[in-house]
């Protein structure tokens, strides 16, 4: 036996690119972060290869959950072929081993920025969403100690203030993404900047949903089957964005949230945000064999 | 010669709202409140007088569970209340001041939230203990403010753009929003204006007999005192100096200090 | 509810003594030693003495707001007997509430309460609907010669005349037990004055008791039982 038989080949980094040490932390934050629900765990929050802003809090998630048979997909506002989200899906298959898709069908582990996807998620999937503010009393207290307090005072009479003003000056809540929602009953999270269609995704859900943001260095976590109650008057209920009327121009879908185009015509054409169900609708159109999976909303209604 | 000492009350039924013994308080050397008792019976308006640092303000600041005595016990005749109100915890103690003690400061910045509308600052405190319909916060909101006599159509309008008086005013309001069992008033009035004073302190009074709310008002004003309280205590040098009817100290004031203060004002 | 047995003893004063302690002069002030007398229910007591000699210190005293060095003051209330020299504080409170009232020429007006709401206050605190309470208040206005269009207006802004037949009237709306007057009748007018000896006469017939300083004795003169002289040190009793 000799030294050389002990000892690994050289590498150039750890497997899954963090090393056992970050991993361990990222593992025993995360659990912490399932155990109570919503509520914000500080982490020290590695370097990874993409700036911070770009989704390194989700990308050292996912790649302490990543292992040779992950399917990763990754979406930036619904779209899996821009640049930042192709760029990280490869960088995680590189690292990994695993497995690249679009299909939110196959994939074990989902990284997004700013959108859930369509199709209903499973409980053998992971939902890793980038977090860019984690704190959602940060609007209504700059001094992030002083709101650690009211977070542990359960002190959310703030929030409801800036949604009273909200319909005082409006008569409308005009919160739009971010939606502040009370977890589990007890801690206020900030969703990420989901639309206020996808909030209600994440109520007594299958799957896990992992929250994290590497530049604030905290993450958080709604297990699955967890109570998310955005905030609500109880006389003005919550309503998400009136897009059950539209249609995607390109797939002809309706029913899903849609980003805008302005034309320059002056008008606007819609199309399906959720870029990869568009595709599937689309081969499915043209006769190829393409599975659909269940849907959150059915005509604009969210099913139960 | 000296008077003779007072008998326990007889007529009086009941068990008084607010009780307070043996409080003591020191910071480092400085001896901020020593072996202090309270007592205020219900519907009752407490005054409290002294100069400052006499310890009056740390005083009501215990009321209002904000601060802790080294020792000393407190106690509010209320169902959910049975202990020494010291004994709770944090949560415990939010949620008791939040729904049951109201309190002015002298300074607003203290009280309200001057960059919200005024009548969220009330309805914050709705919020607080649990009011969840719009509709009712609104009218809530309205109703304390209008109760406090707020010129309603200032009542969205941040209290930064407000004049001392009427941000006194949103205080009281968000104060009375949920009829609490005790009414703290820490210098109210002082600062403002002698006109607006009047006034201010003629809302006061006005609540007061409109809805015996229990009130313990701290003022070194002998006039605030003496239009607002029943019972009277003076304080100095963190003791209860003297105690009584408010006519009977300002008229027959027993011990130097309180004779030197009423004469001095008078 | 004032007994209409003029048998029955309302006050018993024992033995009071009163002086002040003016700490900064280093000395006692000394008002009156030894007061002793009984009141009856429907009695009336005229004090008289001369200027200075403690006669408005005396009801002060009784009302408590001096507190006594010495002395008994036993007042016969619904439930029993009670020290008045010594009572807690909030005896004394629901005492003036409830049995007690207290006549002076001097008025505590309130800013922003209309004069027939100041009038009507000792009724709406005895459970008295609002809208019968300023009924009698109107009533006690016009019966002191306030004129109809001040009921609305605030004390604060009238004449010492005006303001005294407010204090009157609110004085005497609801018959206490025991009634001390301090010179109510100075400052005001003939026919202010008429109508208060005629309320005390009713209240005296209801069982009242009263004891008070008159500035003009002659206006209480038929219904006086009893004088009491304080002089210097020492109180006698002249019976009439």
């Amino acid at each position: 036996m000799t030294l050389a038989t002990l000892t690994r080949p050289w590498a150039a980094m750890s497997y899954g690119f963090l090393d056992a040490s970050a991993k361990r932390e990222m593992r025993r934050k995360i659990i912490k972060a399932i155990a109570v629900p919503g509520c914000q765990m500080p982490y020290a929050s590695r370097e990874v290869p993409i700036a911070r802003g770009w989704g390194t809090g989700g990308l050292q998630v996912t790649l302490t959950l990543i292992k040779p048979a992950s399917v990763v997909k990754v979406i930036d506002q619904g779209a899996d072929d821009s640049v930042n989200a192709a760029s990280i899906r490869r960088f995680l298959s590189r690292v990994s081993g695993a497995a690249e898709t679009w299909d939110t069908l196959e994939a074990t582990i989902l990284q997004s920025r700013h959108r859930i996807p369509e199709e209903r998620l499973r409980d053998d999937q992971v939902l890793v969403l980038q977090v860019p503010n984690p704190e959602p009393l940060r609007p209504v207290q700059p001094n992030m100690s002083i709101a650690r307090q009211m977070h542990a005072d359960a002190d959310y009479g703030r929030l409801w203030l800036v949604l009273y003003e909200q319909m005082v000056r409006s008569g409308r809540i005009v919160q739009g993404a971010a939606y502040p929602s009370l977890v589990n009953g007890r801690h206020v999270m900030t969703p990420s900047p989901i639309p206020r269609w996808d909030v209600p995704k994440l109520h007594m859900a299958h799957h896990l949903t992992l929250l994290s943001a590497g530049r604030e260095k905290r993450l958080y976590a709604v297990p699955p089957f967890t109570r998310v109650e955005p905030l609500v008057f109880s006389d003005v209920p919550y309503q998400v964005e009136d897009h059950a009327g539209l249609t995607c121009h390109r797939s002809g879908l309706s029913g899903v949230f849609m980003n805008e185009i302005p034309q320059d015509s002056g008008g606007s054409v819609f199309e399906a945000s959720d870029s990869n169900l568009g595709i599937k609708a689309i081969r499915q159109a043209e006769g190829e064999a393409t599975k659909i999976g269940p849907m959150w909303y059915e005509n604009g209604e969210l099913r139960p | 010669m000296t008077v003779m000492e007072r008998l326990a009350p007889q007529l009086v039924t009941g068990a008084p709202l607010l009780t307070m013994s043996g409080i003591s308080r020191r910071f480092g050397a400085v001896v901020a409140l020593e072996d202090v008792a309270a007592t205020v019976w219900p519907g009752e308006v407490l005054g409290i007088v002294g100069e400052s640092g006499s310890g009056k303000s740390t005083l009501l600041r215990m009321m209002n569970l904000e601060d802790t005595p080294d020792t000393g016990t407190y106690h509010l005749a209320l169902p959910e209340t049975p202990g020494n109100l010291f004994d709770l915890d944090r949560f415990a103690r939010r949620q008791l001041c939040a729904r049951r003690i109201g309190i002015v400061y002298q300074n607003p910045h203290l009280g309200l939230l001057m960059g919200h509308s005024s009548s969220g600052n009330v309805a914050e405190r709705l919020l607080i203990a649990g009011e969840r319909s719009f509709a009712t916060l609104r009218a809530k909101a309205k109703g304390a403010l209008e109760a406090s006599e707020f010129p309603l159509t200032r009542m969205d309008d941040p209290p930064r753009q407000l004049s001392g008086g009427m941000q006194q005013r949103v205080q009281l309001a968000k104060a009375i929003a949920l009829e609490p069992a005790l009414l703290l008033l820490d210098e109210p009035t002082t600062g403002l204006d002698v006109s607006v004073q009047a006034l201010v302190l003629d809302t006061l009074k006005r609540l007061q007999r409109d809805r015996a709310i229990t009130m313990v008002i701290v003022s070194h004003d002998l006039g605030v005192i003496r239009t607002m309280a029943d019972r009277v205590m003076v304080m100095r040098h963190g003791r209860v100096v003297e105690e009584g009817l408010v006519d009977q100290v300002f008229q027959d004031p027993q011990h130097p200090y309180t004779q030197e203060l009423v004469h001095a004002k008078l | 509810m004032p007994n209409s047995d003029t048998g029955t003893q309302v006050l018993r004063v024992e033995g009071l003594s009163k002086s002040f302690r003016m700490h900064h002069l280093g000395q006692s002030l000394h008002a009156f030693e030894g007061v002793s007398f009984t009141l009856n229910a429907g009695e009336f007591l005229l004090l008289k003495g001369p200027n200075g000699v403690g006669k408005s210190t005396l009801l002060r005293t009784i009302w408590r707001s001096y507190l006594p060095e010495a002395g008994h003051v036993w007042f016969t209330h619904d439930a029993g007997r009670i020290d008045l020299a010594r009572a807690a504080d909030v005896d004394i409170a629901v005492l003036r509430r409830r049995d007690m009232g207290f006549v002076t020429q001097f008025l505590i007006a309130r800013p922003r309460v209309p004069a027939e709401e100041i009038v009507a206050e000792p009724l709406r605190k005895a459970g008295v609907a609002q809208i019968d309470a300023l009924e009698e208040a109107r009533r006690w206005l016009s019966a002191f010669g306030v004129k109809r269009d001040l009921w609305r207006a605030y004390p604060t802004s009238f004449s010492g005349g005006e303001q005294q037949k407010v204090n009157l009237a609110r004085a005497l709306i609801q018959p206490p037990r025991l009634l001390l007057l301090d010179e109510p009748t100075a400052s005001l007018d003939a026919g202010a004055r008429a109508a208060l000896v005629a309320r005390l006469a009713e209240l005296k017939a209801a069982g009242v008791a009263m004891i008070g300083v008159f500035h003009h004795p002659g206006d209480v003169a038929a219904m006086v039982d009893r004088n009491i002289l304080l002089t210097a040190k020492e109180v006698e009793n002249v019976a009439l």
